[in-house]
């Protein structure tokens, strides 16, 4: 299949040079590249920019209300286990109005395909910061700047015991159309944060590390079983730096160190896991995109669906006429 | 003594198992072919302070024929402890301190018998329910024509226990069963049946059946060897039960809800989803289908009432019967979603167990004042059928309904039950599936493939349904409004007016299929009474008392089509409900120029016939 075949007749309204245009476009070739047709494929948003994502997309789709697309996807898939289901959601949408959906989807790990686009702000509504705004913040709703602590995708993720963590940029289509693949494969609740940048209300939202003179010193991209190299020549590497104390942080060192640790993103301990997905940028530590975690546990879905199996297989009554005549009559 | 019918009212410590010793007594009189109607009435608190007027939980019963209701007021009184005489006698747990026995409050009728646990009236018992003096009979002002029955029922359980080598803890826990025996053999109750419930009861701790029985039958034997000196009472049975005999069964609201989805779920061909999240007193709806995976259900209990009534739209859109189940608090939060299935025209069925308001109001206890929430709760012009049961055993019919409805005409559906309802039980004649009504999913037409759009309705107005997993209908459904022949986003205005009215009518033309109302009762009186939902039962008690007609509506919205010309005919039509007036604010708003009278209660508790009555010859 074509990753046209996965676009819907309508015109694309996102605005001109946003970073939803790039995710569109490489959630359709990660859609193409997967091959399952359209027809077994529900994609399941809320409200906000990203959510109007199922309206370009040729498969099933919905566009509920804010916050529930989790809620909602979780009927999906739960009641069909045999369709893959998207969510796109916002960090408005998933992390402020829709975050106990978000954790608990997450917790009860539902096969889905989830996308996270952060952008840091509030689009739809026109620019109020959101739960991902950085603290100082100045948006409409904080004039003077925000005095809020922003949440960090990846730790709600963690702390909801996930089992799956991508991060992408929306100027690197390659690694999305990577990561949204993996989470494709992946059985159990996959989460990938799609870094987005808003050019009407926080346009540079992730300048830092998608200016694309520094991108390769302040990214790094994690395979699972390679070595976590980054740099313009792969000349720098993570490793662990033991000399601080009990807890070990991650530090820089060149390529050839012996230190340098080999990614394992199916390690079932979230710690290193959560100290990648936590470096920032600062101090030159590079911010991690790519596969995180990709840890395989039974999926809600497939549990639920199970256990009905199951009790059926030895029930003695199965039918409404047969379960009325367990009934004490009179 | 022969009567018509009695009322047996069960009072003691909410951890005395007052329940279940009523819940196995209407059972063993419903096997009779006594017509049966039960009123549970317990605190929220799963255990409050014991021995505390606070903590009195009972069960009240009404048996023989005729019977519409639990009845008002009790024949008589099994009273374990001191606080449960306390409050039965006076009528409620916050009568002021000096209060004396009053027909009118009262639970118990002038000639009514009182078996009491002469064992619970210690200092200390009588202290704790907060009496002043030393003998509680002369305290609560009890008049001579009720008859005290005193029972040394604690001492004669440990006196029947005192050899199954039980804990003294779980011997006192037995009592119940001693004062079941008791009823049993003063109401001339099948105690082998008895014996046979207990078995089923536990099943799972089969060491509690010997001694259960012993103190159950030792209770019976008391009775017939000391011959009480109160005279048994004999029921005269029903001879129109005979014809079902066989058939019937008693069932609580909700479990018969519960079973009504079942039903429909089967006859239409679909799987059931159940999306819920745990609020007094719907919980047991879910409760029932959780464990009915047997039957193929699919229950989520999810994190919160919104993702409840959320997955179920998802399971909605992906093709199922889908379902949530809540009282009000949970329908306050559900409104977005349920606006949501009413735009996307998803068939959903939503439940609300009503209970007392607002806010967390009165958990356990009944109203009728979710009436215009259920209406008009939720953001625009966004009109849902609503549906309301009348009787435990009818929560069946009207669940059944509610998805049959929603099925066929892509609608979001409410049902109103209540706690009266939910937690009382009643006779059921048991249908076979074939029985009922057929239901006819709306489906798409085949020529639509690779042409159907979300906007594309039948005749009926009523929009085609496709979903996920069907080749060649893939589309977008959303909560925005959509163009009314393409199907996608549209904000024009004359499609939103156009809309407006698409959404109203359909729901509108539902009347076209839907039973006429039916006045019960005096028809040819010039006074109605109107009620609607769970006081069916009062109306037609307090109609027949005072000789007018009563109709009672099952379909809220839409009204049946003969409601201007049924209400018309009267001259005198009083709307009775229990809430300041919802239903004949709907009646008012769908007749203009009609007047009405108005019976209102929002005490917490069912009407009772005698406050109708009174109501009605002031």
């Amino acid at each position: 299949m074509e990753a046209q075949q996965y676009k819907s007749d309508q015109y694309v309204r996102f605005c001109p040079g946003c970073g939803d245009h790039a995710i569109l476009m490489a959630l359709t070739k990660a859609m193409a590249s997967l091959g399952i047709p359209t027809h077994q494929t529900a994609v399941i948003s809320g409200i906000g920019c990203s959510s109007r994502m199922p309206h370009y997309l040729a498969t099933y789709g919905f566009n509920t209300i804010h916050g529930r697309g989790g809620a909602i996807a979780t009927g999906v898939k739960t009641s069909h286990p045999e369709l893959t289901v998207w969510q796109m959601s916002g960090d408005g949408d998933c992390l402020a109005i829709g975050g106990n959906h978000f954790i608990h989807e997450i917790r009860r790990n539902v096969n889905l395909n989830i996308c996270l686009f952060n952008n840091r702000i509030y689009g739809l509504t026109k620019g109020q910061y959101s739960p991902t705004s950085p603290k100082g913040f100045v948006s409409k709703s904080s004039p003077y700047g925000t005095v809020e602590r922003p949440f960090i995708p990846a730790e709600l993720v963690l702390g909801a015991r996930g089992t799956f963590f991508a991060r992408t940029l929306d100027v690197d289509m390659p690694t999305s159309v990577d990561c949204m693949v993996a989470a494709a494969k992946h059985k159990g609740a996959a989460v990938v944060e799609c870094l987005v940048n808003c050019v009407i209300f926080n346009n540079g939202a992730h300048s830092l590390i998608a200016d694309r003179e520094t991108r390769a010193d302040r990214t790094i991209i994690l395979r699972h079983g390679e070595k976590m190299l980054f740099g313009k020549d792969k000349e720098k590497g993570l490793a662990l730096d033991y000399s601080s104390g009990v807890i070990p942080r991650l530090t820089v060192v060149a390529a050839d160190d012996e230190r340098v640790l080999v990614h394992n993103a199916r390690e079932k301990d979230p710690t290193l896991h959560r100290m990648l997905a936590l470096m920032d940028g600062e101090a030159g530590l590079p911010v991690a995109l790519g596969v995180i975690r990709a840890v395989e546990e039974e999926t809600y879905d497939e549990a639920v669906n199970r256990q009905i199996e199951e009790v059926r297989s030895q029930a003695k009554a199965k039918t409404f006429d047969e379960l009325t005549q367990t009934l004490e009559r009179f | 003594m022969e009567r018509q019918n009695i009322v047996v009212r069960f009072c003691g410590d909410s951890g005395d198992g007052m329940q279940l010793t009523g819940n196995m007594f209407a059972s063993l009189s419903a096997i009779l072919g006594d017509e049966i109607s039960t009123l549970p009435d317990f605190p929220a608190e799963i255990r409050a302070p014991q021995g505390t007027l606070s903590g009195v939980s009972g069960f009240q019963v009404n048996l023989g024929q005729g019977v519409h209701t639990p009845g008002d007021k009790a024949d008589v009184l099994v009273a374990m402890n001191a606080a449960a005489l306390k409050v039965c006698v006076l009528g409620s747990a916050f009568a002021v301190p000096g209060a004396r026995y009053d027909a009118g409050v009262s639970m118990l009728k002038r000639d009514a018998v009182i078996i009491v646990d002469m064992d619970a009236l210690s200092e200390k018992d009588l202290e704790k329910a907060l009496y002043k003096t030393d003998n509680p009979f002369t305290e609560l002002g009890l008049p001579e024509t009720i008859q005290v029955v005193p029972v040394r029922l604690t001492q004669m359980t440990k006196e029947s226990l005192s050899e199954s080598g039980m804990d003294m803890k779980a011997i006192l826990k037995s009592r119940n069963m001693f004062a079941l025996g008791l009823v049993c053999w003063l109401f001339d109750r099948p105690i082998d049946k008895a014996v046979h419930f207990l078995e089923g009861k536990f099943k799972k701790k089969p060491q509690l059946i010997a001694p259960n029985v012993k103190v159950l039958t030792d209770g019976y034997h008391y009775g017939q060897n000391l011959a009480l000196t109160v005279n048994r009472i004999r029921l005269t049975t029903c001879q129109e039960a005979e014809s079902a005999k066989g058939h019937m069964t008693s069932i609580a609201g909700n479990k018969a809800t519960a079973w009504g989805l079942i039903a429909a779920a089967e006859n239409a061909g679909k799987r059931l989803f159940l999306g819920s999240y745990p609020i007094t007193p719907a919980t047991d709806i879910m409760h029932e289908l959780a464990a009915r995976k047997d039957m193929g259900v699919m229950v989520v209990q999810a994190e919160d009432e919104i993702a409840g009534v959320c997955t179920a739209i998802g399971a909605s859109f992906a093709g199922d019967l889908a379902c949530t189940s809540t009282s009000g608090p949970g329908l306050s939060l559900k409104g977005e979603a349920i606006g949501l299935a009413v735009m996307a025209e998803l068939p959903l069925v939503v439940i609300d167990v009503q209970r007392g308001g607002p806010s967390t109001g009165l958990p356990t206890k009944t109203e009728q004042t979710d009436l215009l929430q259920a209406m008009y709760g939720r953001n625009g012009e966004c009109p849902a059928v609503v549906l309301a049961a009348s009787t435990p055993a009818d929560c069946f019919h009207y669940a059944y309904e509610a998805c049959r409805l929603a099925l066929e005409h892509m609608t979001p559906v409410l049902l109103l039950s209540d706690t009266y309802l939910a937690n009382g039980t009643s006779l059921w004649r048991i249908p076979t599936l074939a029985e009922l009504p057929a239901i006819h999913p709306q489906g798409v037409p085949s020529e639509m493939k690779g042409h159907y759009n979300p906007a594309l309705r039948d005749e009926r107005g009523v929009r085609y349904w496709a979903y996920p997993g069907m080749e060649g209908y893939e589309h977008r459904n959303m909560g925005l409004e959509r163009d009314s022949e393409r199907g996608t986003i549209s904000t024009n205005p004359e499609n939103h007016q156009l809309m407006v009215q698409a959404r109203q009518s359909k729901i509108a033309r539902i009347a076209d299929e839907l039973p006429l109302l039916h006045v019960e009762g005096n028809e040819h009186s010039d006074t109605l009474l109107v009620g609607w939902g769970s006081t069916r039962g009062h109306l037609l008690a307090a109609a027949d008392e005072v000789g007018c007609a009563a109709v009672c509506f099952n379909y809220i919205n839409p009204l049946p089509r003969n409601t201007a010309e049924v209400l018309g005919r009267y001259k005198r039509v009083i709307v009775c409900e229990l809430n300041s007036g919802q239903f004949a604010a709907v009646l008012r708003a769908h007749i203009p120029g009609l007047k009405l009278e108005q019976v209102n209660a929002v005490s917490g508790q069912p009407f009772q016939v005698e406050h109708i009555v009174e109501q009605l010859i002031r």
